[in-house]
């Protein structure tokens, strides 16, 4: 039987993805008790979030008052929008595993998936930065 | 067998309980026309079109969550295929909320998933790199298109799919190990070849791809409509990467799943990044498919049952209906 070897690269990969989803799902339990039980006062009210959660993004956003992209960062420290801070580690995580699979690629010389996960890193960034159409409702 | 029948015992719970909580959603989230007023002058639990406080919706999505994660992992979809029509469909909240809650749902499973399956060689980084970049790309296309284009279209066109998707879900047939005489040059390139043991006979099966252009271009139109629907895609993946591309259906189920945290990605950053993500839904929805996964994983390992699944494409073919019928303004 020839013995399985798991690429290198790809057991790095796991472990930060292990972390960083964990993480992440646990910032979002503790964020969001705090938000459900008023120990952080929300931008947005419960009772107005339920009586805008039937309508278009675009009403909920105008009504609300919400920012759109990155501009809920000036609102972190109310209640709603600290939840964004699990759900932000949660989407970014593939950034940060593809990022380490860069120089490992490199340093074996497969320049073919250094340059895939390149791209990869790029395409994911370029969604994350709300640079396409971002906030143009 | 005994573990067998407490295992469909739990399934059967599951499903009526998933039911139940359907029930109670559509009737809560109803026309509340004619009591609205009396409610209102009570409390403030009639909002906008729901019979509940604000505070009950939660704890349905996390109980609903939870039940649907179980189902999800006994009939071997993903959360986001179910969660999308079904949420959409009986709960009060906008098309607009559930896809982008659909994709973190469906991108969570994916990353709690991805490491144990990377380990264990039951996906593959090689084969997933190529495919998922042409994915992810593409879903952000997607998920512009699903934002632009009118609710009703969207509903339509959902309807049409989840109805295709519970189709497919009939008709494939999934091969375990498919024969590839000739790994094609495109496949060789890109590495698209592996090792990894079965579990269940101890076996060391190597595996290659073939078919590999046409497999790519594939994921073109599956990227597309994991973002434009929310939805995931390891609907679409699975049959693609196994029967197509011939990747034994292990590899191409767990590759399939780890794809998903890589191509949902990109579209649930979009969806975020135009305000579709409410915290006060998304996160219990979140934690309680997390949580029914787990429990689902545990049941599996003792009996898969069959008649789950073929619950499942009826419920899917129930819900695309329903869909269909919103987009028809009916």
């Amino acid at each position: 039987m020839s013995a399985i070897k798991t690429p290198k690269e790809q057991i790095t990969y796991a472990n930060l993805l292990f972390y960083g989803a964990w993480s992440a799902l646990a910032i979002m339990t503790v964020t969001y008790l705090a938000y459900v039980f008023g120990i952080l006062a929300p931008h947005v009210p419960m009772e107005q979030v339920a009586a805008l959660w039937g309508s278009p993004v675009h009403v909920y956003l105008e009504k609300a008052n919400v920012p759109t992209g990155w501009n809920w960062l000036v609102l972190i420290g109310k209640g709603d929008f600290l939840n964004f801070l699990g759900v932000v580690i949660l989407a970014g995580m593939t950034i940060v595993c593809y990022l380490t699979l860069i120089p490992a690629f490199l340093k074996e010389k497969k320049t073919i998936f250094a340059v895939i996960a390149i791209l990869e890193v790029l395409v994911l960034s370029l969604a994350a930065s709300g640079i396409v159409g971002g906030g143009g409702h | 067998m005994n573990w067998k029948s407490n295992s469909v015992r739990l399934g059967v719970l599951a499903a009526l309980a998933c039911v139940l909580l359907l029930a109670v959603a559509a009737w809560a989230s109803s026309d509340a026309g004619s009591t609205a007023a009396a409610a209102e002058a009570a409390t403030q639990a009639v909002t906008n079109g729901s019979k509940l406080p604000w505070w009950a919706w939660p704890i349905i999505l996390l109980f609903f969550c939870f039940i649907l994660g179980i189902i999800a992992v006994l009939a071997g979809v993903g959360g986001g295929v179910l969660y999308v029509p079904l949420v959409s469909g009986f709960f009060p909240f906008h098309l607009d909320f559930v896809r982008g809650t659909g994709l973190l749902v469906a991108l969570a499973g994916a990353l709690a998933a991805g490491p144990g399956l990377l380990r264990r060689n039951l996906a593959s980084l090689r084969l997933a790199l190529p495919v998922a970049l042409i994915a992810s790309a593409c879903a952000i296309v997607g998920a512009f298109l699903g934002l632009a284009l009118p609710t009703n279209v969207v509903q339509l066109c959902l309807g049409g799919t989840i109805i295709f998707i519970a189709g497919l879900l009939l008709f494939s047939k999934n091969v375990t190990r498919p024969v590839v005489t000739k790994q094609d040059a495109l496949s060789i390139a890109l590495g698209m070849n592996g090792v990894y043991r079965d579990e269940s006979t101890g076996e060391t099966i190597e595996w290659k791809t073939h078919r590999t252009l046409g497999g790519l271009l594939l994921f073109i139109v599956i990227g597309v409509m994991a973002g434009m629907f929310g939805l995931g895609a390891g609907w679409a993946n699975v049959p693609v990467l196994n029967i197509l591309m011939g990747a034994p259906l292990k590899v191409a189920v767990g590759t399939s799943k780890f794809l998903l945290s890589i191509t949902d990605t990109s579209a649930a950053w979009v969806y975020m990044n135009k305000g579709c993500v409410l915290p006060l839904m998304a996160i219990p929805s979140i934690i309680g498919l997390m949580m029914g996964s787990f429990v689902g994983v545990k049941l599996l390992a003792k009996a898969k049952p069959k008649f789950i699944r073929y619950m499942v494409i009826g419920v899917l073919a129930f819900a695309g209906g329903k869909a269909l019928l919103k987009g028809l303004g009916i």
